[in-house]
Formats: structure tokens, C-alpha cells, sequence
């Protein structure tokens, strides 16, 4: 009996490929010669881009619809021959039917795959038909491309390198369009650079919902423009220019700044709201020169709001604190971070514990809101506040909550309440009971609600800021801090992802990373607190204390980021692109 | 001791290690310029007095080919930043640049520069120190050198100046043997170790390599041809002059100058025992072998070219301790000393460097032997005429006795060890 | 390949004792050094030799007149036959540097100029001529024909920022050149 069983496995039908891969859910296709399993309803494209193979494409976003016109993405396919009536299909050997090859090729962008079907992103038939259409893109391209901004990462010159003919038989005069056009506050047009993709007037109209780019005239005299009583001035714009294949939409912000090929690359996120898009920061030397959204499905899809990239201007100000600074008499003089901190402390814990309070902020990262925890269990007061900063969503990617991270208060402060307190407190100053006062990063004359004369009652305010302002100027001892692309640090954003940022840029002067000047306070204030050596032993530290974010590292965190907590809150742009894919409009 | 002495040793050792500084100064410029017209350059030929740094408006131009350029070398010496790296042994890293300089002047307080000066009652010898072992005190002194050069290569921590130093050491002591073997000859002939007596010899009987004239006349054709102490004098050439072909070898490799520079040769060492040095300390290496060259070059025309005399009887004209006389005399010397720098230099830019192995077999199995059986040579001429015909005609046999066997141990030495041989 | 086994030379006793040799190379190396100290070396005339060697002494005398038409001076900008700066400061040359020498602020033409229409130009242009090594890259990559390497070799200064070329000087040095393509002069 033993024997016979194993006979008998050989002895069972083998199951062909094509149903293995129904089981799952999936078909087979052969790409340049390889088998692969791909899900049902993929796009080629997308099939292709799975087995590494690049098709290369200019109207094709997988955020946006296939309207399929630039005809770059053209590959042959092939499917096995439909039998005969009453005749059974024949599979090779390796399980599979022979394919037949169609003469004609297809765009890659707008079909989807089939069962058995194959796809040639190389050959004869493709090249020559990419010779061909980027031969048609280039014929009324003007040599733009010394003053052109997108030249470095422009994809018609990278295309027009490696499937382009080299040189052009175009002997008739160029079409001239419109150049320099300015068509909103931050795009400028450049109507002959244009190679009428249409994702910019596809992103204007599915994703930014205001539809006022648009195709005029035919033929060769196509030209996008912009709708003649409206102004492409909605505060997704700036994404346009991100997602053109060439140089015809560009930033004003950017525009003859400087050269792409000589900006480095960090990946970081945005502050500017709860949302948290993920960027990338570009820098020269020590010099941010934009910031541009970083895909992330779980965030911000692909796009930025252009309020939120073009706030990176704000660190690159005169206005900026350099050195510690110490009140003396009535005016401010520049010191040493040791005497700073030991002056900061010395106020602090002279003062019964119920006289001191602390006003940290939604903007600080999870590192320094823990600091700021321990600095105020040091001290033995109960009075920790963030500020909050209430806006009102935009319904895309703005989140109300302007604070970047009231999630990661709410988790390592331990209460749902985070900014409760502050109310208290400012009464307490008005009043005269809160003698001494630790403000992080918070101008307290704007949300906060206090007033100049409020301020005048302590007889102690420490404070910590990038720039000058009336709170520092109000101060006793001021803190010169790091804004957010000058340092490596996390916070939690408005769904409780956890999410990294990282040093793009050095902070000018003297000014110290906000954890570092903290620790140090909290050395003076607590004699047994050895600060750490660097970042990671903050987090490590808040890792044990906070059991959400139990765990975790800055490697664990990655580029994406990991949810840590669930708060119930969606982004609103997302739900619409879910509801995009669901309906088979976008790939996403 | 009387002051006068006193007072005399003072001024003299001033002067003499004030003009043996500057003759390595105007060494360096002579070798710059020489170099330079040999391989159809210039060399520096502009240097100015650089008046502007104190103050004035232009630099002070003057048409001396670039003769102020060795100030201007030692400036840059000085104002260099003094590096010394982190790896080397530091006591020994500071001393070797001084024990390499020190015993190069020190050499030059027995070197008879000029006819002694008659000063009021007390003659005082125009040497520093008139003793009566000088050319063993030069050696004696002079083979110090060698710790200077082992020890910076050793302290220096670093492959290249270690191997400096060892090839430094090696040569050193091979080529003193040879050096302390070849004037052996000489000083049977002066009966004597005292230079400034070695030469008033030469002053009254012609320089020893040039035996023209004896006792204020001329040898050839005044009749002393056929008496037989001028025949011995003049077989004695023989062996003298073998013995300065020898010596003056041996004072290059003594001296690391070319041909024989192998510790500091730059295309397989870097710079030799140098390496690590920067600055001052480089310099006082630099200022070490040049000083020695000098002192080798004075050694030289002390022994075999009659040091400060002037020669061809002209001497015995001139009244004796009078001071211009001396200061001629010295004046000779200095230039005498110079021609033989320029021949030092004329070597350096004419002569490959050695193979270390030829280094080696020449110093060991050429110089060594040769010098040995000249010294038996040298005692045969010198002897012969107390000894008569018999005599001479045993010590002849014996002398080619030792020649034939020296020559087979020589080839024997030659000889590479075969495969097979165990 | 066959070995081949070469012999040394069998070398006579005087070939041997090669102090001989070395003697008559001594005399060799002085005639040399006679005939280069009275200015009779080979080839003297031909370099123009100021007397010693064949050495031109340099700032007495110059030759500039058989400088190479290839020659690689001090990096300029030109203009074109209407004055126009050709530069549109594309930043490649400065991408190109291998020293990283040129350092180019660029600027928008403002629209009430007449070239407005080529939208870009440098607002600073500078050459650190400390650094800059003359290969020519930036003349070669310059998509303009806006930088040329002139014939200019005295660069000199007392101080480091008198060593930075900026654009007023570069065009001073370039000057005008004529002849070459002007894709934005007519047709656009």
C-alpha cells in the first residue's frame, strides 16, 4: 500500500499555468520572452514596468486617466490564435499556447493584459515606432533646452536619447506659439516646448477639480492654454509643473534658479498641516531650491498644495536666530549655549513647581514633545500645553489641523486633550501665579492669545525659535532651534502615521537641534538625566515610555512611514482617488 | 692657558665655522647654477635683496646672478611650517638632524687653514685644535655622522627613511675602511699624524701628487734625476696616487653625494632617511652633507694637494708669519677647496648612481683589497732603501704573493652561491 | 619565442678599472657646460635663449607671436555681432568644471530689454582662475559658443579675489566674435 501512493501522485493530471494562475486571481504573460503572473486587469504598462521592463510614456500617469495620446508607449503584442470550431487549444510543453504575434503594435498605456498573451517592449516593429513618434514630438520642439528649466529631468531628452534618430530631416519652417506665458501665480507657460500629453489639463480637471486648462486650435497649431476668463491660480498648480514631461509648465518659484543636475535629493515630509505629505527636499550647498511631493499611497497619492512647497522660503530669511541670547537690562546679548542653558535652568528651578508652566507646540517633532514631557516632570509641574492652530480643510490635502504633529502630542503627553491647558495657563499669567514660562517654538502673540503686556508679568520666559519675533524679543533667555528641513526627526500625522524627516540643510549660525538644547536643559533641571549621544537615543528613549510607538526606529519608520495608531481620521483626496480606481478611471 | 690663546681659538673658531657655513651656502648655489648650465638651463639667476619686506618701495636688483638666493633658500627653511607627524619616535626624531650637522663641523677644527700668524710674541696655528692625531680625530668624528642618518631613518617610523638609514649605515661602514686603509700610505710617507705638519712637509717638498719641486728648486732639470731619493719619490707616486683615487671615492660615499646616494634615492626611497623631515630640521640634513662635503674636500687637498701652499717654491719667498701672508695662505686653501667642490658637483652631473650590489663589491672587494696591498707597496718603496736590493727583492715576492691571493679571495667573493649548493 | 641569451661584453682591464670612462664623461659633461654658458647650446637660437642654456628668460622676453591657434589661455565670454551676451547660463560648463572654477548666478532678462525673448542670462558669471586648470571643458560643452579659452596666459593678481574673473571682466578679455550660429537673433 505504501508503495502505491506516491505512484499515484505522478500519475495526477499536471495542472496548466493558466489555471494556477485563475486560482489566484491572476493571468500569465510573457514579456520579451518571460513568463510572468500578473493580476487581472492590469494595465500593460503596468505589467511591464513588473518585469522591469521600461516602456517609456508621456501622456500615461498612474494617477490620472489613459486618454492614450502620445503614442510613445506603443509595444507589440500577441495572443494564441483562437481554434477552430470544436477544436481544442494545444499547449506547448511548458504548459503554455503558442502566441501569435499581431503586425500592428498597441499602446501599452490604455490595453490590459490576457490570459496567454505576450508583449515585445523591444525589437524591430518597437523601435522603429518610437523612432518614429518621438521624430513627430521633436518636429516642432524649439532648442530650448540651455534656458529651459526642465532640462536635466526632461523626458523628452532622455527619450529622445535613447529611442530618438539623433538628428533631425525637419527642413520647413517651426511652428511658433506663444512663449512665456504667464497663466497663474506660480506656472509659467511655454506653448512650443508643449508636446500635448494633456496631464496637466487632466490633473487640473480629475484630481485638482477646477478645470481651466484645455486644448485650443487643431493639427499642428494645438497649443494648451488656459480658459480665457480664468487664471490657473488653484493652490494644486504647482503640481502641473511636476507632472509635465517637458518644460512647458514651470514654477515661477523655481524658474532660472538653478539647474536640476546640481540639487541633492532628501526625502523628508511636509509641516505645514496635519497631512504630513511626503517630499522631496532639493538643495545646493546649504541652499534649499524647491521642495516637490514624494509619492506615498497612504499620504498624499502623488501632489503637494503649492501654499505647503513654497513655505520652505521661510527658513531661508535674515530674520533667522544664530546665537543663545541673554536678556541683560533691556537688551539682548549673545552668549554661550553652556550659560544659556545654565541661566534657563537656574530660573526654572528656583520657582515652587506650580509657578512654571511649559506652552510647547504642535509643530515640534515626537522627540522634543517628549523632552519637553520630561523637562516638566523634572520641574513637578502639571501645566504642559500645545498650542493648537485650527484651519479649515480644503477637502484635498490640507488638513484643519495646521499643527504637523497634535497626534504625536496627544500619544506621548498621554491625554486626548493636548492643548487644554492653555487656557489655564494664560490666565495663570494674567494673574500673576505662573512666575516662570518655557515656550518651544511658539510665537505666543498669535494662537495662543496672549499680549505683549501678559508676557511683561513673568519673571521668567525661556524660549526657543527659528527666527525673531516678539515672544523672543519678550525673553530671557532665547533658544536659537533648527526648522524642519534642518533636522532628522518623526512625527505622527492626523491618521497616526509615524513618519520621518530628514536633514537636508544646516542650520545657520549656532542654532542647535531643538532635542539637543532641550536635553541639555533637562540635564541642568534633572541631575541623574544623561542626555544621549544623538537623535536615535531620544527616540529610543520616548520608544519605551510611549506604548504606541513601541518598536520603533528610524529605520523601521523608512521613507513611507508606518501607521502606529488609528485616529479615525481619512484624508479627503485619497477617498476620491480610491474611488477612481474602484471605477477603473486610474490605475493609482 | 694665556688669553691670547683664548681670545685666538675664539675668533678662529668663529671664523673657520662662519666660512664653512658659508661655503655650504655658496656649495648650494655653485651646485644650482653648475647643474643647471650642464643641462643647458639657467638655474636662479634672479634672486634680489628683498628690501620691499622692510619697508621700501622696490627690491634691490644687483647684477649678482642670483648669488643672494642661498639666503633666500635658508628663509624659506626657516619660515616652513616644522611638521612633525604624530608616528615617530620624538627624542630621536629631533636629535638625528643635529648629530648628523654636529660632527660635520666639529671635523673642521683640525683642518690647517692657513700658514700660522705671528702675533706679537705667541704663533698661533691657523687650525682650531693643532693636534697631533688630526686625521683620526676627522675619522673618529666624522664616522658619528652615520648615527645621525640610521637614527632619523629608524625614528622616522616609516618604511622608506628606515631603509635610508640602513643603507646608510651599511655604506658608511663598508666605505670607512677603505677610507681609513687608503691614507695609511700617506701617513708612512709623512712619518706623522699632524695635518698642519703634514703640510709644511708638503710646502718644503712639493705636494704630495705633485712632487715638482724639493727644498726651494725645481726637480726637473736642476740635475736630481738619478739620485735615488728622487727616484723613490717618484716611484711613490704609485701607490699615492692609488691611495687618492681610493680616498677621494670614499669621501663620496662618506658624504651620500652622488654616485653613491643611495640612502636618499629619490626613485626607489622617496627621500630617503629624509622623508618625514619638513623645515629647519630638513635643512640641518641638507647643511650635514654639505658641510661634510667640504670638510671632505679639505681633507682631501690637506693630504695630497699640499693644503694652503702655494707651491712651486713660491712658499719659501714669502716671509713666514707675517698676516698677510697667512690670510693668503688661507685664501689659497678656500681656493683650492672650492675647485674641489666643483669637481664634487661635476661628479654628481656626470655619474649614474651605483647598483647597491656594485656599492657594495667596490667598497668591499676593490677598495678594501686594493687599499691593502698599496699599503704593502707603499712600505716596500718606502723601505727600500734601508733594506737593499735582497731585501726589496723578498718583499717584492711577497707582495705579489699577497696581490695573487687578495685577487682569488676577491673573485671567490664575486662568485654567486650555485643552485645545487647546499 | 626562442630565449635569447645575451653576454655581457667581455670587458678589458681598462674597461674594468672604469675610472677612464668616467674620467672622459667628466670632459664631456664641462664641454657641455662650457658651450651652455657661452650660449652655443643646440637649438639656443631656435628658442631664442637669452644667453645661458636655451632658456628664454620670460617676462624680458615673450612669444607671444608663435603662441598655437589652439591655444588654451584664460576662459572668456563673447557677444555676438548685435552685442547680445551669448551666455543664457545653461550652467553646464559649470557642471563640466573639473575644479568646479566657474560659479554662475542666473538670471531672468527682464521683459522691457530687447533680447527679453531669450528670457535667460547670467546675472553673475565667475571664474576662480586660481582654480581653473585651462582644459578647455567649458568651451567645449558650451551649447552657446558663449565661452572661449582666449589667448591670454598672464593671469596674475596680489590677491585672491583679484584672481576671480566676474562677468564684466570676461567680457572685457572675450570681446566680440562674429560668424557664428545665431539661433535667436532672426528667425525666432
Amino acid at each position: 500500500m505504501s508503495e502505491d501512493a506516491p505512484a499515484k501522485t505522478v500519475t495526477a493530471e499536471k495542472k496548466l499555468p493558466k489555471d494556477l494562475a485563475a486560482e489566484k486571481g491572476m493571468v500569465n504573460v510573457q514579456i520579451d520572452g518571460h513568463w510572468i503572473q500578473v493580476p487581472r486587469g492590469t494595465r500593460m504598462i503596468e505589467a511591464a514596468k513588473m518585469a522591469e521592463k521600461e516602456v517609456p510614456h508621456y501622456c500615461y500617469h498612474p494617477k490620472l486617466s489613459s486618454p492614450g495620446n502620445c503614442r510613445m508607449c506603443l509595444v507589440q503584442m500577441g495572443m494564441p490564435p483562437r481554434p477552430a470550431p470544436g477544436a481544442a487549444p494545444e499547449y506547448g510543453e511548458d504548459g503554455y499556447q503558442e502566441i501569435g504575434w499581431m503586425p500592428r503594435p498597441v499602446i501599452a498605456c490604455a490595453n490590459t493584459v490576457g490570459e496567454n498573451m505576450g508583449i515585445r517592449t523591444t525589437g524591430d516593429l518597437v523601435e522603429k515606432t518610437r523612432e518614429g513618434v518621438m521624430e513627430f514630438l521633436l518636429i516642432n520642439h524649439p532648442l530650448d533646452c540651455p534656458i529651459c528649466d526642465q532640462a536635466g529631468e526632461c523626458k523628452l531628452q532622455e527619450f529622445s536619447v535613447e529611442h530618438g534618430r539623433g538628428q533631425s530631416r525637419f527642413k520647413e519652417t517651426k511652428i511658433k506659439k506663444p512663449k512665456n506665458v504667464d497663466i497663474g501665480k506660480n506656472i509659467r507657460l511655454d506653448d512650443e516646448r508643449c508636446i500635448m500629453c494633456s496631464r496637466c489639463i487632466r490633473f487640473m480637471d480629475e484630481v485638482a477639480e477646477e478645470s481651466v486648462l484645455g486644448f485650443s486650435q487643431r493639427g499642428t497649431h494645438t497649443s494648451v492654454t488656459v480658459h480665457p476668463d480664468h487664471r490657473l491660480d488653484n493652490n494644486y498648480s504647482l503640481n502641473t509643473a511636476d507632472i509635465c514631461p517637458v518644460g512647458a509648465l514651470t514654477s515661477n518659484d523655481f524658474r532660472f534658479q538653478m539647474r536640476v543636475w546640481f540639487l541633492k535629493e532628501t526625502k523628508s515630509i511636509d509641516v505645514n498641516c496635519g497631512t504630513g505629505a511626503n517630499t522631496v527636499i532639493w538643495t545646493r550647498g546649504n541652499e534649499i531650491f524647491r521642495v516637490t511631493p514624494r509619492q506615498n499611497d497612504d499620504v498624499n497619492s502623488a501632489w503637494m498644495p503649492d501654499s505647503h512647497r513654497l513655505a520652505f522660503h521661510s527658513l531661508q530669511t535674515d530674520d533667522r536666530l544664530t546665537r543663545p541670547l541673554l536678556k541683560k537690562g533691556d537688551k539682548h546679548v549673545e552668549t554661550t549655549w553652556l550659560e544659556a542653558t545654565a541661566k534657563a535652568a537656574e530660573g526654572l528651578g528656583m520657582r515652587q513647581p506650580n509657578e512654571v508652566a511649559i506652552i510647547a507646540s504642535g509643530r515640534m517633532t515626537n522627540e522634543e514633545l517628549y523632552l519637553a514631557k520630561k523637562i516638566a516632570e523634572a520641574i513637578g509641574t502639571e501645566l504642559i500645553t500645545i498650542v493648537p492652530r485650527k484651519g479649515e480643510s480644503d477637502g484635498k490635502l490640507v488638513s484643519a489641523d495646521r499643527n504637523p504633529n497634535t497626534t504625536g502630542a496627544t500619544l506621548i503627553f498621554g491625554t486626548d486633550e493636548p492643548c487644554a491647558k492653555l487656557d489655564a495657563i494664560r490666565e495663570g499669567v494674567i494673574a500673576g501665579k505662573i512666575k516662570a514660562l518655557v515656550v518651544l517654538q511658539e510665537n505666543l502673540l498669535e494662537e495662543a492669545g496672549f499680549k505683549i503686556k501678559d508676557l511683561s508679568k513673568l519673571d521668567h520666559l525661556v524660549s526657543s525659535h527659528t527666527h525673531a519675533n516678539a515672544t523672543a524679543a519678550k525673553s530671557h533667555v532665547v533658544l536659537p532651534g533648527t526648522g524642519f528641513a534642518e533636522k532628522r526627526a518623526t512625527y505622527v500625522n492626523v491618521t497616526g502615521r509615524l513618519q520621518r524627516s530628514n536633514q537636508a540643510v544646516i542650520a545657520p549660525g549656532e542654532a542647535r537641534d531643538d532635542w539637543e538644547s532641550l536635553a541639555a536643559l533637562l540635564s541642568k533641571l534633572d541631575k541623574e538625566y544623561q542626555p544621549p549621544a544623538s537623535m536615535d537615543g531620544v527616540l529610543n528613549a520616548l520608544v519605551t515610555e510611549v506604548e504606541a510607538f513601541n518598536g520603533q526606529t528610524f529605520g523601521s519608520i523608512g521613507d513611507l512611514g508606518v501607521q502606529i495608531t488609528e485616529t479615525g481620521v481619512t484624508i479627503p483626496l485619497l477617498e476620491q482617488e480610491k474611488a477612481r480606481v474602484k471605477s477603473g478611471i486610474i490605475v493609482g | 692657558m694665556d688669553t691670547t690663546f683664548l681670545i685666538a681659538a675664539a675668533i678662529k673658531i668663529a671664523v673657520f665655522i662662519g666660512i664653512t657655513m658659508s661655503f655650504v651656502s655658496i656649495c648650494v648655489i655653485f651646485e644650482r647654477r653648475f647643474s643647471a648650465i650642464i643641462q643647458d638651463r639657467v638655474g636662479p639667476n634672479r634672486t634680489m635683496i628683498p628690501l620691499s619686506i622692510l619697508g621700501f618701495k622696490k627690491d634691490l636688483a644687483l647684477p649678482i646672478g642670483g648669488l643672494t638666493q642661498p639666503i633666500a633658500d635658508g628663509l624659506k627653511f626657516i619660515f616652513k611650517e616644522d611638521f612633525t607627524p604624530s608616528y615617530v619616535r620624538k627624542v630621536f626624531f629631533w636629535l638625528a638632524p643635529v648629530l648628523v650637522v654636529v660632527p660635520a663641523l666639529l671635523t673642521m677644527a683640525v683642518i690647517p687653514f692657513g700658514s700660522p700668524m705671528e702675533f706679537g710674541n705667541t704663533i698661533i696655528p691657523m687650525a682650531i685644535a693643532d693636534l697631533n692625531v688630526g686625521p683620526l680625530f676627522i675619522f673618529a668624528i666624522a664616522s658619528l655622522s652615520v648615527y645621525g642618518i640610521t637614527l632619523a631613518g629608524w625614528a622616522s617610523n616609516s618604511k622608506y627613511p628606515f631603509f635610508g638609514g640602513v643603507r646608510a649605515c651599511a655604506q658608511m661602514i663598508s666605505y670607512e675602511i677603505a677610507l681609513g686603509l687608503s691614507i695609511i700610505p700617506v701617513l708612512m710617507y709623512f712619518g706623522g699624524l699632524n695635518l698642519g705638519h703634514i703640510v709644511e712637509d708638503q710646502v718644503a717638498n712639493g705636494w704630495l701628487l705633485l712632487p715638482l719641486w724639493n727644498e726651494g728648486g725645481f726637480i726637473i732639470g736642476s740635475g736630481y734625476w738619478g739620485e735615488p731619493l728622487v727616484v723613490q719619490r717618484l716611484l711613490l707616486l704609485i701607490p699615492i696616487g692609488v691611495s687618492f683615487v681610493i680616498f677621494t671615492t670614499s669621501i663620496f660615499a662618506e658624504t651620500n653625494r652622488m654616485p653613491f646616494d643611495l640612502p636618499e634615492c629619490e626613485t626607489e626611497l622617496v627621500g630617503g632617511y629624509h622623508t618625514e623631515y619638513s623645515s629647519m630640521k630638513f635643512a640641518l640634513f641638507f647643511m650635514g652633507e654639505y658641510a661634510a662635503m667640504v670638510v671632505g674636500s679639505a681633507l682631501i687637498v690637506t693630504l695630497f694637494l699640499g693644503g694652503w701652499s702655494i707651491g712651486f717654491g713660491i712658499d719659501g719667498m714669502l716671509p713666514t708669519g707675517a698676516w698677510w701672508v697667512s690670510l693668503l695662505h688661507i685664501g689659497v686653501f678656500l681656493a683650492k677647496v672650492t675647485v674641489f667642490i666643483l669637481f664634487f658637483i661635476l661628479v654628481r652631473w656626470t655619474v649614474p648612481r651605483f647598483r647597491y650590489d656594485q656599492l657594495m663589491n667596490l667598497g668591499w672587494i676593490v677598495f678594501f683589497e686594493a687599499a691593502l696591498i698599496n699599503v704593502f707597496l707603499a712600505a716596500l718603496i718606502i723601505a727600500s732603501p734601508s733594506i737593499g736590493l735582497g731585501g726589496v727583492a723578498i718583499g717584492g715576492a711577497f707582495l705579489i704573493l699577497v696581490t695573487i691571493l687578495l685577487i682569488k679571495v676577491a673573485k671567490g667573493a664575486t662568485q654567486k652561491p650555485s643552485a645545487t649548493a647546499v | 619565442m626562442a630565449i635569447i641569451k645575451v653576454e655581457r661584453p667581455k670587458l678589458s682591464v681598462g674597461e674594468k678599472v672604469y675610472f677612464g670612462a668616467i674620467f672622459k664623461g667628466m670632459i664631456i659633461t664641462l664641454r657641455h657646460a662650457f658651450r651652455s654658458l657661452v650660449g652655443k647650446s643646440t637649438g639656443a637660437n631656435e628658442l631664442n635663449s637669452s644667453g645661458v642654456g636655451i632658456t628664454m628668460q620670460y617676462p624680458e622676453k615673450k612669444w607671444d607671436d608663435q603662441l598655437p591657434e589652439y591655444y588654451r589661455g584664460a576662459p572668456a565670454l563673447v557677444t555676438d555681432e548685435l552685442d547680445r551676451e551669448r551666455c543664457v547660463s545653461c550652467q553646464l560648463c559649470e557642471f563640466i568644471c573639473p575644479p568646479k572654477a566657474i560659479k554662475i548666478t542666473p538670471g531672468e532678462i527682464p521683459s522691457n530689454n530687447e533680447w527679453a525673448k531669450v528670457e535667460k542670462r547670467p546675472e553673475k558669471f565667475d571664474i576662480d582662475m586660481i582654480r581653473c586648470i585651462y582644459c578647455g571643458m567649458c568651451e567645449e560643452v558650451c551649447p552657446e559658443q558663449a565661452i572661449y579659452l582666449r589667448p591670454d596666459y598672464v593671469i596674475t593678481g596680489t590677491n585672491r579675489s583679484e584672481m576671480v574673473h566676474d562677468k564684466e571682466r570676461l567680457y572685457e578679455i572675450g570681446g566680440k566674435r562674429v560668424g557664428l550660429v545665431n539661433k535667436w537673433n532672426d528667425l525666432k
